[in-house]
This record gives C-alpha cells, structure tokens and sequence, in this order.
C-alpha cells in the first residue's frame, strides 16, 4: 500500500507544547502557569452583543473578508492606535484568529525556496507555516543581552539573495520583549535597503507597559512591505471567537484574499459581530486589564528578584522568560522535575525554539493569589537546587 | 497611584500593603502613607466583608425604601437624613434626584422587625412625609461582586502556545 500521507507533513515535529500539555493534563491539583491566553473573561457588554446576533438570526456567512461596519471600526482604530492607514474596503481581511493570518500571509508571498528571516524565541506556529508554504526558515536567535530584540546587524548576518521575508512578532510570545520606534527604524533600514518584505505579527499590541507599541509599518517606506497580524484574542480576552484580521497593501491583500475565500471562506458571524462593539466600546476593557497585567508582572518580577532568579525585564505580552541557567539542567528538565515536586506547570523555553534553552516562559495571566501560591513554590524548588548544587 | 490602590482594594482588600507595593512597583511604606492619608482624608471609609447571608443560617431580610421628606431650613436634607442613618438598621441612605428624596436600604431579621422600623421609627419622624418599602426576594450582585455560586470549573486549558 502507498503512503497516504505527504512528506511535507510527516516531516514536521508536532509542537513541543502539545508534549508537555499531555503530562501537565495527567497531574491532578498542578497549579498552571503555563497559558497563553487571558484569565479574565471577554467583557459582557461584547458576548452580550454576540449573544445578540444570534437571537436576531445572523447565522449566515458575511462577505469573504469580512463584515463592512467592523473592517471599518477597525481601520479607524488602527489609525487612532497605530497611526496606521488603510483602506478598510481593499486592504483588510478577517481572518479565523491571528493565525490563519499568519498561514496565508506566508502562503501568500512565498514561492519554493524563498527564505524567511524567523527570530527566535517565538510563536510555535511560524516556522510550520514556513515549511508549508515551501518557504525555508532562517533562525535568527534573539539575545538576552539585547533584550531579545531583533538587531540590524542579525538580519545582515542572516540575509542572502534568497531571503524574501522578514517575520517580526513583538510584543514577543514568550519573552515579553518589546521594540521600540528607535529599535525598529534600524530594522527598517536594512528590509528596505534588501528588498525584503516584512510579517508583522502584532497580537499583543495591547499589552505594553512603558509607552505606546510601535507598529513598523507606520515606518515611512514600510507600509508597502509589510502584512500587519491583529486581532481580538489577546486585547479584549476573546481567544475563543476565533477572530484576528490582516491588513496591508491592496496588491498583497488580493492575493491572501483568494487563499482566505477558499480555504475559509469567512470568519466566525457571531464574533464579528462581537467584534463591532469591542473595537467601538472596548477602550476602558482594554485599560483596566492592561493594568491589571501590569500590576501581576510587577508582582511577578519582585518576586523573582527576590528569590535572586535572573530574568530580563520583559514591557509587553503578558509573559516573562526567566533564565535558569545556573542550575545546570535542560529547560525541559528543570519543567519537568517542577512539574513532579511542586506541581507547578511552566512550559520549558525550547518549545518556543532550540535557543530558548536555559529558559522558562512563565505566564502572568492569572490572579495575583494564583500567583502567590506558585511562586511560592517555585522558590522553595529553586532554594532546594541551590541547596542540592 | 491612589487611583490603582484604590481599584485594587475596592475589589480586594485583604491585599496586604506589601502585595500592593509588589503590584505597583513601589516600596512599601509609601503604600502604607498613602492608604493611611486616604484614611484620615474618609477616601477609605472602612473595610467591610461581602457576605452572601442567603448561604449561612442566619436570617436577615432586606428592605429598600423610598422615603419623601420635607427638608429643613438651613439644613436642606441633612439633617433629616441623620437622624435617619444613625439607626443601627440602616445599612444605606442615599439623596435622590426624582420622585422621592430618599433611599434607606435597611436590613433585619424579618419582615416584621423591618415593618416595625418603618412604621414606629422611619415614619413617625417629623420630616418624614411618606414612605414605600420594597423587600428584595434576592441578591445576583452586590459591590460588583456576583453572589450567586459560580459552578463553573476552571475550564481553561492548563498549557497553551
């Protein structure tokens, strides 16, 4: 019998974080830090508008990109957040999450062998998304000493005549790291002087701490190279809506339509109608639980600090990435073993690539208690290693 | 900064002083001049527990009425409204813009002990033109808080990318 099953396929690892999922799902009374996803609920006032739709029957397909009255909300937000302009009739898409964006992007602007510039640490799904749409990864690894921000003069190491794309994802999943309008006009400069085009994943714009995110295509020369990646999982705590968005120029945005309109057709019709009112009435939602995030990675980095556990001070997501490298144990290993004695749940660095060894990614998307009663554990672990070496 | 104490401890306030220094990246004796001026300034008036008194054994009945009065000379609705809230019973008084003037949320152990309130005490009193009582049948929310049991279990998956 033949092999039903293409190569392409068989040749990609399943995601390191589904591995741990399936041990952390066994342990009974394992307190989590481990989602990446907010705690707090989607604000009523948007599930009752969805609630809503469907009792007037909106149960129907929208258009293939996507509801007119929220493509427009969601241009004039842009503009009033990002100081991004597009046009909401031609240049954006809803898209079933962050993610299916983040597919068709790539399938959309990659031919075979194409190379796409992929910083690590980050989002398990791009590299995959590379690899499907015939594209070939080039890590790039983020440094710790440069708060895991992408440097121009990586992207110069890493260019050749065959990189295409430029993949960018900050605010960072998982570092929290975050890049600043100084850092990404250096970025900027070299995409331009190559030619290269840029995907910019920007989910978790929202949540920053120390000023405004920056969106490198409101860069002068940028907005014709780059796809923006939204969406309303992380801002207004909608994960499981399934609704992110696309947006760039019209030559790009056709071409990802045809992908979309086949594959998908369209996004979720209850969500997008949530989606009105988030993005018309959403503001306050959004503050508060940025400031309560604030308020937890405060708690969470004292708390480091003062059990002496080396981490860079992440400014976005809602992630830190502590280093355990002085206890000389795998990221994985050190996971597990705090998975077993303390029953605390964090998801090793390496799921994120092989260069976020010797870290951990830890979520603060939960309760300051929660988090009390975790760290607390993970320091009585981590004073039991010191004590051990 | 008084803002985030304040939003923090309005739904919370057994955070102690040094959870809100860790919270708002400040140390902890500043958390504590600032709680302690916003004390002596009435900002904070007190540190109640929210309870569901439907869960426990106790009984308790709880009234919400509507109460006209004639306001004093000089006095405007002060000083009735005083010498309404100093009762033991009264757990609210609030000034009112339509109607009525008043809202007396009062709080007993029956309907008769409420009744007597209202008829012996609320409405013998001189300014006091009139008065409708409503009983509440049953608390959904109170403090922003939802009171009735949330049976939903931590549905979240533990581990997501």
């Amino acid at each position: 019998m033949r092999d039903p099953l293409s190569k392409k396929i068989t040749q990609i690892e399943p995601s390191g974080i589904r591995k741990f999922f399936d041990i952390v799902s066994e342990m009974k009374d394992a307190i989590s830090l481990g989602v990446g996803e907010p705690d707090f609920d989607t604000p009523w006032h948007i599930r009752e508008e969805g609630i809503y739709s469907l009792e007037r029957g909106r149960t129907f397909y929208t258009s293939n990109a996507g509801l007119k009255e929220l493509k427009r909300e969601i241009a004039l937000y842009l503009d009033r957040r990002f100081h991004l302009q597009y046009d909401y009739e031609y240049e954006i898409i809803m898209t079933v999450g962050g993610s299916e964006a983040i597919d068709a992007a790539f399938r959309a602007m990659l031919d075979a062998g194409d190379e796409v510039l992929l910083p690590q640490p980050c989002f398990v799904s791009y590299e995959p998304c590379v690899v499907l749409a015939d594209g070939v990864p080039v890590r790039i690894e983020l440094k710790e000493e440069n708060q895991f921000k992408l440097t121009k003069q990586q992207i110069l190491d890493a260019v050749t005549e065959k990189t295409k794309l430029l993949l960018l994802s900050y605010p960072n999943n998982p570092t929290g790291a975050v890049m600043s309008k100084e850092d990404l006009e250096e970025i900027a400069e070299v995409v331009i002087e190559n030619d290269l085009y840029v995907i910019s994943d920007e989910i978790y714009s929202e949540l920053t701490y120390c000023g405004n995110h920056v969106s490198i295509a409101s860069l002068p020369g940028m907005k014709e190279r780059t796809i923006v990646i939204n969406g309303f999982s992380k801002s207004y705590a909608m994960t499981g809506w399934r609704l992110g968005y696309a947006c760039g120029p019209r030559r790009m945005m056709e071409q990802i339509f045809k992908i979309h309109q086949f594959a998908i057709m369209c996004a979720p019709t209850t969500s997008q109608y949530a989606a009105i009112e988030a993005v018309r009435n959403g503001d306050e939602d959004v503050h508060k639980m940025r400031m309560a995030y604030n308020q937890r990675r405060n708690f969470i980095m004292k708390a480091f600090r003062e059990m002496g556990l080396q981490c860079f001070e992440p400014f976005g997501a809602f992630y830190v990435f502590p280093s355990i490298k002085e206890f000389g144990m795998t990221s994985e290993e050190f996971a597990n073993r705090l998975l077993q004695e303390e029953k605390v749940a964090v998801v090793p660095g390496t799921a994120f690539g092989a260069c976020g060894e010797g870290y951990l990614r830890i979520s603060y998307a939960y309760s300051i208690d929660d988090l009390k009663v975790a760290l607390g554990r993970l320091q009585d672990f981590i004073e039991r290693l010191r004590r051990e070496q | 900064m008084e803002k985030q104490i304040l939003d923090a401890i309005s739904k919370n306030s057994r955070f102690s002083t040094e959870d809100l220094a860790a919270m708002l990246a400040v140390d902890e004796e500043t958390i504590r001049k600032k709680i302690q001026e916003m004390e002596e300034d009435n900002v904070i008036c007190g540190y109640p527990t929210l309870i569901n008194w439907d869960e426990t054994d106790c009984e308790k009945v709880t009234a919400l009425i509507e109460v006209k009065v004639t306001p004093q000379r000089d006095m405007g609705f002060n000083k009735v409204a005083e010498r309404i809230y100093r009762f033991d019973e009264v757990e609210s008084v609030y000034l009112m813009s339509g109607g009525f003037d008043l809202t007396v949320i009062i709080e007993g152990k029956s309907m008769k002990e409420v009744a007597r309130f209202v008829s012996e005490k609320l409405s013998t009193l001189e300014s006091v033109n009139s008065t409708a009582t409503y009983f509440v049948l049953k608390k959904y929310k109170e403090h922003g808080l939802i009171m009735t049991k949330d049976k939903n279990e931590q549905e979240r998956m533990l581990i997501t990318p």
